[in-house]
């Protein structure tokens, strides 16, 4: 599908862009959004520094085994592939409370973490596990506590109550990330029916 | 009182955790600098085995929003979403929001300023972009990092979860803010 949606992006795009006379766009589109991705990518080494300096302080003070013991349940039910105790739990753990305080650029190291930690259980390492799926799937729904981004931006364009909306993101949010979960299961199930054939 | 409360707890929640971790640390006979100085060691490496799915993936997204398929896509999709319900306006958005992540903010700021921030537009479009995320950023980047090329089913169910914030969006702040 990922093969297939970025064919579509690019196939369309270039195509419109010739059609219309505007073939320039597709060059000077595709080098700066290169060259951008590079200085994304060195934007995201300090604060991958940052965060898994703190998650290793975090760990070796056990901190993280703190947390992972109290919610087990729930990240046994979520995910029910990762070994009890095994490492991966507890950095699950970490991206989806980054998610809802709404850390923003601490979600992203602390995600990529989880993933290396789901990853030393993979075992077809180029295929993403039923595991990095729901984990995935969880991030992508992005339910967060408090939408400081959105708060601000309405702040700034002047409105009354710039909070007023947390009620709906908080309502919007949980129903998605409950749809995800149940999507996520389905899948699992389709796909593991699938293999077995 | 709860927009200061949210507003204070979003500035104080990370000087926090950078300020409780290290003391917690420190009283468990951790040496908290060489710790720190440990685990950011892997960042670089991490973030530079990301830039070639970042690069893949910003390509395609910028060629098709800057040759203005995108923007036939979304004139396209505009009279079967109105039928539905939908505000015109927001369809732009609805397209925008799993591709990037500035773009989106980039569309809500307009109709915020626009349409006003507390008008009914307003309120929807804030919701939508607190509710959902920059799905294919996410997907590029956890599944870069770690050299997965299948991603399976995941790229549907991040779609679908998008999809979901979005209509739900829509259909709760209309019950909400009437």
């Amino acid at each position: 599908m990922i093969n297939l949606i970025w064919l579509f992006l690019m196939v369309t795009g270039i195509l419109y862009a010739g059609w219309q006379g505007r073939i320039e766009v597709v060059t000077q589109g595709a080098i700066s959004a290169a060259e951008g991705a590079v200085g994304l990518s060195f934007k995201l080494i300090g604060v991958m520094c940052l965060w898994l300096g703190v998650m290793k302080i975090a760990e070796l003070a056990g901190i993280i085994r703190f947390f992972s013991k109290i919610l087990s349940p729930l990240i046994c039910f979520l995910f029910p592939s990762v070994p009890k105790n095994h490492p991966a739990m507890g950095a699950i753990i970490m991206v989806l409370s980054a998610n809802m305080l709404g850390l923003g650029n601490a979600v992203t190291p602390l995600g990529i973490k989880a993933m290396q930690e789901l990853q030393s259980i993979n075992k077809e390492k180029e295929k993403a596990s039923d595991a990095m799926c729901t984990l995935l799937a969880l991030c992508t729904a992005g339910f967060t506590l408090v939408p400081a981004t959105i708060i601000a931006i309405r702040s700034a364009a002047g409105s009354i109550n710039p909070t007023e909306i947390v009620g709906a993101t908080l309502i919007v949010s949980l129903g998605a990330t409950m749809s995800v979960i149940i999507a996520d299961r389905l899948c699992r199930i389709y796909y593991q029916i699938r293999v077995r054939r | 009182m709860f927009s200061l409360l949210t507003e204070q707890l979003s500035l104080w929640v990370i000087p926090i955790i950078l300020l409780l971790v290290p003391i917690v640390g420190y009283f468990r006979r951790v040496k908290v600098y060489e710790a720190f100085v440990e685990g950011a060691s892997e960042g670089f490496h991490t973030a530079i085995r990301i830039m070639p799915f970042l690069v893949a993936m910003m390509v395609a997204i910028n060629i098709f929003r800057l040759s203005g398929a995108m923007d036939v896509w979304v004139d396209g999709l505009k009279p079967i979403l109105e039928f539905y319900g939908v505000p015109a306006e927001l369809v732009p958005l609805a397209i925008m929001r799993p591709l990037s992540g500035t773009g989106a903010l980039g569309i809500t700021t307009e109709i915020l300023n626009t349409h006003g921030p507390d008008s009914m537009l307003g309120r929807i479009a804030s919701t939508v972009l607190g509710s959902t995320d920059t799905t294919f950023y996410i997907l590029t980047v956890y599944f870069g990092a770690i050299g997965i090329t299948k991603p399976r089913y995941s790229v549907f169910v991040g779609l679908l979860g998008d999809l979901i914030g979005f209509v739900g969006s829509i259909y709760i702040c209309t019950k909400l803010f009437n």
